[in-house]
Order: C-alpha cells, then structure tokens, then sequence
C-alpha cells in the first residue's frame, strides 16, 4: 500500500463527493442523496484501514505527512521560526476519533434521507463539514488545526439555518456566536504560542512549553500560561459544552434535523473533549494539575445540572439535549481525576456517547419522519405501534444511563474509579447523577413506550430497511466496546501514556 | 537646473505614472472630441489598457535598485513598487467595474469623465507611494482627492450623489488642512520638505519644546490622515459617502484610496517620527512612545465600525462601516510596528482588494436594477444566480475572516505581529478576535438573504462580462491566497528583500 498522501486523502476524499454533486441537477433527488451517501464511504473504508493497520502493529508513524506551507517573514533570517507546514499525522486517539467521524458520517447521510429540499446543497454543506470533521483529528499544528475547527463552523450553520426546525435561524446564529466566541478565544491562545514560541506544531510546543530551558522568541510567564489554560477551558467549555456556556448546544439539538445533530453530538462537541486533553493536558500540563480540582467540581455540576433538566423536559429532544450536557460531566470528572483510569474513562466517554447520542438522534428522526413530533406524551404507546422502533429506543436509553455490558457503563465506571481515587467526597456526590440519569432516562422513554397511547397507530410503518442498517451498527459498536473495550483501549495505551508521563502520574 | 542635470535623471523609473498621464491626457482628449452620439465604454477599455501597460512596466522595474530622482522628491524603493502594484491592480479593476455601471438615470454624457478622473486619482496614489518630499506627498494627495471629490458627484442628478460630494469635499478639506498644519510644524522645526534629510535633523533636537511642539504635528498629521482612512472618531463622512457615490466610486475609495491612505501614513509616519526622540527617560524613539495613540484609534475604529455595521440595512452603508472596521485591523498592523509590519500591510491590503472589489461588483450588479440598496435585494440570491451567490458568500466569509480565504492568512498575520513584541499588545488583538465575531453578524445576515430568504423577483440574472471577470478575478485571487499564501510571500520575500531600503 502506499502511504504517501493517505491521511490526506482521507481527509478530503468527501470533496471529491462535492464535485460531483456540483454537477448534478438540483431536482434528481434520489441521485443526490446515493452519490451524498457513497461520498462518505471512502474516508469510512480509509480510516477502518488505517484502523486495522494499526491493531496489526504497522505504527502509525508512517502516515504523517509534512509539506511546508506558509513562511512569514524572511525564512534566510528566521530559519524554521514562524514557518507554518501543512502536517497531518494520527495517534491512538484521533485514530479513533476519526474513526467515529466517518463511521457517524456515513450514517448521518443514511439519516439524510429524510431531508426534504434542495439536498444539493444540503449534502455539499454535509460532506464540506466531514472535511472539517476529520481535518481536526489529523491536524498535527494548532494552526491547521484551528482552521479545520473553523471550516465545521460555517457548513454547521447552514445546515441548521436552513434544514432545521421552526425556530432554526435563532438556533443557527446561537450557535455561530456562542462557537465564533469560542474559536475567538482560542486563536488569542494559539497565536500567543505562535507568536512567542515562532512554531504551531503541538509536539514542538509540547516540548518547548515544559522545557526547563526553552527556547523562546519572547517569554512566556506562569501567569501567561495560566491564562492560556483557563482561555482554553473556556474555548472548550463552549463546544463541549461545560455548564453556563451551554444554552446554545440545547436549542441546536432541538432545532437541526437530526441527520445534522447525529454528527452534530456524535463528534462535534467531542472536538472540546479531544482539545482540552489533547492541547489542555499536553501543552500545560502543570497548570492542568492546578485546575484538575475545578475541572472535576465543573463535572459533577454538569453531570447533575444535566441529569436534573432532562428530568422535567416534555419533548425527547430536549430530554437528550439536557443528557448530553449530563453526559459530557463525566468526560470533565475523568479528566478532573487526572490519573490514568480517569483520563481513560473520559475518552471512553467521549466515544461511546458519540455512538448513544447518535443513535438516540437517528431514532428521534425516525419517529419525528412518521409522526411530526418528538413530545413525550403525544409519542405514547410507540411500542404497540413500532415495536421495533421502541426496542431499540429502550436499547440506546440502556446503553445511555450505562447498563453493564454496553459502553456506557465502561466509561461511566472507570471515570468515577478515577475520581473515587482522588477526590471521594466530589465522587460519591456525583453518583447521584448516575441514579438520575436512570431516572430521566426510563421515564422519557417509557413514557413513549408504554405511556397512554394518544394516536390511532395504523398505517404507520415500523422500521425501513435502510433503517436498520444506522442502528444496527450503532447499537453493534454500542455492544462490542461494552463486552470487549480493548477494542478503544489498545490504540489508545500509548497516547495514555504519553499524557500521564506529561502530568508526571 | 539645466537641460543636461535634467536629462540626467533616470527617468526610466517613472515609466508606470508616464504611461497613467499619458492616457489620462489621451483619454480626456478623446472624449471632447469624440461625436456625443457615441458610446464612452470604449475609454474604459483604453483606460483599463493603460492601467495594464503601467502594470507591466511596474513589473519591469521590479528587479531595479532603489533610486530617487529629482533631488530625492521621487523614489522608487521597494516600498513603493510593492504598493504601486496594488494600487494598479485595484484601479484597473475598478475600471471594469466602471465599465460595468449603469445607473438607472443614465451616465452616458459623463462617462468619459468618470474614467478619466479615476486615472488621475489613481495618479496621484502613486505619486504618494514614491515620495520622498512633503510636496510631492502632498501634490499626490490633493490630485487624490480632488479628482474623487468629483467622482463622488458624478451622478449629477441624483441627490445622494450631490450630498455625498459635497460632504467629501467640506470633510476632506478640512482633513486635509489639518494635515498640511501639522505638517508645516515640522518644517518649521527642520527648515526642509525633504524626508530624509528631515529624519537626519530631526535626531539631532534635545530641546524639551522642540520635541513637545513635533509631537503636536505627529497629532495632527495623524488626525488629517485618520479622515483619509475613515479611522473612528473621524469616520462620520464615510457612510454618506460611499452610500451616495456612484457603486463603482464606492468601491474605488473603499480599496484604492484607502490603500494610498495606508502609504502616506506609512510614508510620512516612518520617514519622519521614526528617528525622532520622544524625550523620555528611556530613549524611545517618538513613534514608539506614541504607539498607544494609534493603538488606540485602531480599537475604537474597529469597535465603532462592527457595531453601527449592525444596524445598517443599506448594503453600501453596511460596506462602508466593514470598511472602517478593515481600516481598524490594518491599523493594528501600524500599532504594533513588529518586523513583519510591511509584508503584513501589504497582503492585508492585497486580500481586502480582492475580497471588497469582487463584493462591490456584486452589489453593483444586484442593487443597480432595482435602484434599491436594502439588503433584501440580496434575498434568494442563490436560487436566481447560484455563481454569484456563492462568490458574494467567499468574499464575505473572507471579509470576516474564516479559514480558506486570503482575509484569514491576512488575519492571522496581524495578529502574530501584534503579538511577537516583548509586551504583546493583548488588548488590541482581543478587541480585534472579539469584533471580528460581532461582525460575524452583519456579514451572515447577507448571507442569510442570499440563501435562506425567498426571493422577490424569480428572473435570472445575466452579468455583464466586465463584472465577470473582476468576479472572477477576485474570487480566484481570494482562495487560492487562503490557500497556498506562500506564493504571495515568497514574492514579498524574493523582490523586496524586507523593505529595508525605505529607511535608507
């Protein structure tokens, strides 16, 4: 196999299905939606390669790629300094994330049938944001990084704008300023490092910050540091999203279509996860141990806030929305713990809601496609209706509040174990929040289940054929890191180890 | 002087403002005696040659030492050639633009004018970029002004357009007298017009009221020039201004004569303060000690250009406040006078010509027929002409800065130099990052018309090939410098060798 411009390819191949698309006529609708479809299949079959080349030991070292991009200044006299190169590269843990990515990709274009205009457009925007997607996972300078980070930005807000729900131009620019906050505070942040240490690429940075000796075009103080952490906590803290930053995370979840918030919860918030312990952990690792203690105590406010909310909502989507600011607390409390278990729980977590949260959403398009709403009351009795349908919404709400032998639960456990080794007191009051999640998550989806029928369910079909397939394998992959989690654990035992010799664990 | 001394200078390096006056004087003869009957496009098209013939020779001198003629009045340094070439390519595609303008009352008996004006205008940029002497710079800028002046009037029959040069006029006028005030301070102190020789004298002056009295004239000079770069507070022309000109004539001062306004900053700024001591304890030289001046116009002129932007339903109104506010973060460029100042102003200006002047087509092209300039003439853009649609959404996204566009690179640059120097200048790049997301705002909001909003009228539109091709120009210009923006670096790198000969 040549490996030469693999990740790359693997990064852009859904352009190519955008040129493709700009050629077709806007009107053959099925057309569009198999060549969106077939767009996201090759990144899917390179990453799943890149994936299985790494379990059989090829190291993945050999994938990184480097071509020199942008020079300021006068390279004669600055040398490498403030010379931005186009690098891409994988570690066990964005190995995985792109992964996710593409898997939910593919998914999420199945979900795009139920789209009902100009798929044109709505499938350019859709593979443009793939490209985004899986370029920040690879990006190995915060640069390129940022710029990947910026271009999900602009297709997300379209794609709300204009595809979501009632209220969706309000959602769309909530989220465009809520997330343009965000990245604002997080350039400050990169080109501070830039400008001070003349490179962007991570492990450069990585070794220049926690050298005892650094060399510096202008210096960089602990206070500084300090700032920089917290700026991109708070850069983070948007997108993932951390406890007052999130209202704008909720009123998406309500308003997109759900093929958008599939990717939208599957992988987008998880860009905050991967850069908190990507760029957070690694690049300050000092100052990350300061701000582990908030780091955890923002966690269980999340995990509760959460749990709480979601306890009073009438409509399921909001229910989800609520459980995944629940959720995304047990990645803090992971990473608030800050010894391997934690850190480990909180990427488990990362992953295994990307895939509940997925199907959870693709079932909410399922039922929203036949009935036109997703409240909890009018959706009762779904189990006399589509029985199917409801088995696998009870399936994904088990995986959800973490029944053993599904993903949820491996998270869930070693986050807690993690915390439980640190901080008892903070961890035994977030278990509270487990028993809560149980509790919102049985009444919303039993209330659609078994709740008093208020339709005539006749005429209604259960499940479509290409259904099946999303949830299938959601629920498959759902099962399979339940009962074998050393399929998420081995790629990832050297990134561990890596970020644990940095915090000195 | 003699005819020997004057044959003696090397006029060579005059080549691109000969061949501009050559074809202004041609070209205004041409149209006093060409019949009324026939069409004045075909000036345009002879302008816009001339523009490219000048281009060439620019670029035939590109490789040429620095020189300066006429007792150091006219130099041609690396500056000036680097900012000629933007000041041309810029001119000739507002020319296009020109050619393409059909105001609804008609032009067709002042058309000559128009683009006969435009190259004087353009004229006297260039003057100014080659300067080496108060009285050129200043000759360059009166010839600037007056012939827009005039242009900003060219719709004679149309109130907005009357308005609007006569507010230019009074503004600029006075603008200009306060420039020419402080300028005559540092005469006074210095007994000279030349720069050079001024910068020499002007290291020399330790006393307390001779330093106190040169910054008065840094203040005014700075203060005339902020009219000129429409920099808050002294930004109130601009709206009315852009909003009454002719569309092609907006688009003309939002790019071109911004651009000349940057380089007789630079020029006079640099040449003359850069030296001076500011009479403090520690030795800074003065335009360090006044740094937190321009800092400061920069963040109120960004502030106040992303909010009233805001509110603003008028798309020319809306371009002339995006305009102030690209004035604010090409004056962050200025404040933090790191090394990278030069190269960094000028791709700055090189991306915001392509990103401004290809939106300005644009809305010339949509707002001209229905002779409304709300936004909601943009709604269903996308339906009624996709290319357009997606081109005016590149240059907007590129105008607020977001990755893949030549506007982010440009961004990007500046914030590094404003962040490289010892005490970086946090609060001037936060103002920057933080503005830079208001004005997320008003740039989707047009983009909202384009693709959410229905449109009114369903009729295709058909663009005149002029504007398709400044479109087209600057939509090529404007990614692949968002892209690969080492080709333009290299550039910078490979012929003006860091700009060092300004200072010789």
């Amino acid at each position: 196999m040549n490996l030469a411009y693999f990740l790359s390819i693997l990064v852009f191949s859904p352009l190519l299905g955008v040129l493709v698309l700009s050629f077709l006529p806007r009107t053959q609708e099925s057309l569009i939606k198999t060549v969106g479809f077939l767009a996201t299949l090759p990144a899917l079959v390179l990453s799943l390669i890149a994936y299985f080349q790494d379990r059989a030991g090829a190291g993945l070292e050999q994938l990184n790629e480097k071509v020199s991009w942008i020079q300021f200044g006068d390279s004669g006299q600055l040398g490498n300094l403030f010379s931005i190169d186009y690098e891409l590269g994988l570690d066990g843990f964005s190995l995985i994330m792109i992964v996710l990515t593409a898997v939910l990709s593919t998914l999420a274009a199945i979900a795009s049938i139920h789209i009902k205009k100009e798929w044109k457009g709505y499938f350019m925007l859709f593979l443009l944001l793939e490209v985004g997607m899986l370029g920040v996972f690879a990006a190995e300078n915060l640069i390129l990084f940022f710029i990947f980070f910026e271009i999900t930005l602009i297709p997300t807000f379209f794609l709300i704008g204009k595809w979501g729900y009632y209220e969706k131009e309000n959602a769309a620019y909530s989220f465009l300023i809520y997330n343009g906050l965000g990245s604002a505070v997080l350039l400050i942040v990169i080109m501070v490092l830039f400008a001070r240490t003349g490179t962007a690429n991570i492990d450069a940075l990585m070794a220049a910050m926690n050298a005892d000796n650094p060399q510096l075009v202008a210096p960089i103080s602990e206070n500084m540091k300090m700032g920089m952490l917290i700026a991109l906590l708070i850069a983070f803290g948007v997108k993932l999203p951390i406890f007052p930053l999130h209202s704008w995370m909720v009123r998406v979840h309500v308003q997109a279509p759900p093929s958008i918030v599939m990717l939208h919860a599957g992988v987008l918030l998880k860009i905050g996860a991967f850069g908190l312990i990507r760029f957070g952990m690694g690049i300050f690792p000092e100052q990350f141990q300061s701000l582990a203690v908030w780091l955890a105590v923002l966690g269980v406010v999340n995990l509760l806030y959460g749990a709480f909310l979601a306890f009073v909502q009438t409509d399921f989507k909001m229910v989800l929305a609520y459980s995944s600011i629940s959720h995304m607390g047990i990645v803090l409390i992971g990473l608030g713990a800050l010894n391997e278990a934690g850190i480990q729980g909180a990427i488990f977590q990362v992953v295994s809601h990307g895939l509940i949260a997925a199907l959870l959403f693709f079932l909410v398009g399922v039922f929203y496609e036949r009935f036109q709403t997703s409240s909890i009351q009018n959706l009762g009795g779904l189990a006399k209706g589509m029985p199917i349908t409801a088995g696998f919404l009870l399936a994904g709400a088990m995986a959800s509040l973490g029944l053993p032998g599904m993903s949820g639960f491996v998270s869930e456990f070693m986050a807690f174990l993690g915390l439980f080794k640190e901080m008892p007191i903070l961890a035994a009051s977030g278990t509270i929040g487990i028993i809560m999640t149980a509790v919102y998550l049985l009444r919303a989806v039993l209330g659609i289940t078994y709740g008093k029928a208020h339709r005539d369910f006749a005429g209604i079909t259960d499940m479509k054929k290409f259904e099946f397939v999303p949830v299938l394998v959601l629920v498959g992959l759902i099962v399979l890191i339940g009962v074998y989690p050393s399929v998420l654990s081995e790629p990832l035992t050297s990134t561990l180890e890596t970020i644990m010799l940095g915090i000195g664990g | 002087m003699d005819l020997e001394t004057l044959l003696s200078y090397e006029w060579g390096i005059m080549t691109p403002e000969f061949i501009i006056l050559g074809v202004a004087t041609a070209l205004s003869l041409m149209d006093l005696f060409m019949p009324k009957s026939q069409s004045r496009k075909i000036l345009g098209w002879v302008g816009f040659a001339g523009i490219l013939a000048a281009l060439v020779s620019l670029l035939g001198l590109i490789g040429h030492g620095p020189e300066s003629i006429l007792f150091d009045t006219f130099r041609l340094d690396s500056f000036a050639k680097a900012f000629k070439l933007l000041l041309l390519i810029g001119s000739a595609m507002v020319l296009l633009i020109a050619i393409g303008y059909e105001p609804n009352e008609g032009l067709e008996e002042f058309r000559g004018e128009f683009f006969y004006l435009f190259m004087a205008a353009l004229l006297g940029a260039m003057i100014m970029s080659s300067s080496g002497d108060l009285i050129t710079l200043f000759v360059g800028l009166e010839l600037l002004s007056i012939s827009s002046y005039i242009l900003a009037g060219m719709r004679k029959r149309n109130l907005h357009s009357n308005e609007s040069a006569m507010k230019y006029v009074i503004n600029g006028s006075i603008a200009t007298a306060i420039t020419l005030f402080g300028m005559s301070y540092v005469y006074g102190l210095t007994g000279t017009t030349n720069l050079k020789e001024m910068s020499g004298f002007l290291t020399s002056i330790y006393n307390e009221q001779h330093i106190y009295l040169l910054g008065l004239a840094f203040f005014m000079i700075v203060v005339g020039l902020s009219f000129k770069l429409a920099a808050a507070p002294f930004h109130m022309w601009a709206p009315d201004v852009y909003q009454g000109a002719p569309t092609p004539v907006t688009a003309f001062l939002s790019v071109v004569s911004k651009t000349a306004g940057f380089i007789i900053v630079i020029r006079i700024l640099f040449s003359i303060f850069a030296n001076a001591p500011s009479g403090d304890v520690q030795g800074l030289p003065m335009i360090l000690a006044l740094q937190d001046y321009i800092a400061f116009l920069a963040g109120a002129t960004m502030i106040t250009g992303n909010l009233i932007a805001l509110r603003q339903r008028n798309i020319k109104r809306l371009f002339a406040y995006s305009s102030i506010a690209q004035a604010g973060y090409l004056l962050v460029v200025i404040a933090s006078m790191s090394l990278f100042m030069f190269d960094t102003l000028w791709f700055y200006l090189g991306a915001y010509l392509f990103m401004n002047l290809g939106a300005f087509a644009i809305i010339q092209h949509v707002t001209h027929k229905s002779g409304s300039e709300d936004i909601s003439q943009f709604a269903g853009l996308y339906r009624r002409a996709p290319f357009l649609a997606i081109a005016m959404a590149i240059f907007l996204l590129s105008l607020a800065g977001i990755p893949g566009t030549a506007g982010f690179i440009g961004k990007l640059n500046i914030f590094m130099g404003a962040l490289v120097p010892n005490e970086g200048h946090y609060v001037l790049v936060s103002i920057m990052i933080a503005t830079t997301v208001v004005s997320y705002f008003y740039y989707f909001g047009v983009m909202v018309q384009m693709f959410f909003r229905p449109a009114a009228d369903t009729g295709k539109v058909k663009i005149p090939a002029a504007l398709t091709a400044v479109i087209g120009t600057s939509l090529a210009a404007t990614i692949l410098f968002g892209i690969v923006p080492n080709i333009a670096f290299d550039f910078l790198q490979g012929n003006f060798n860091q700009f060092t000969d300004f200072f010789q």
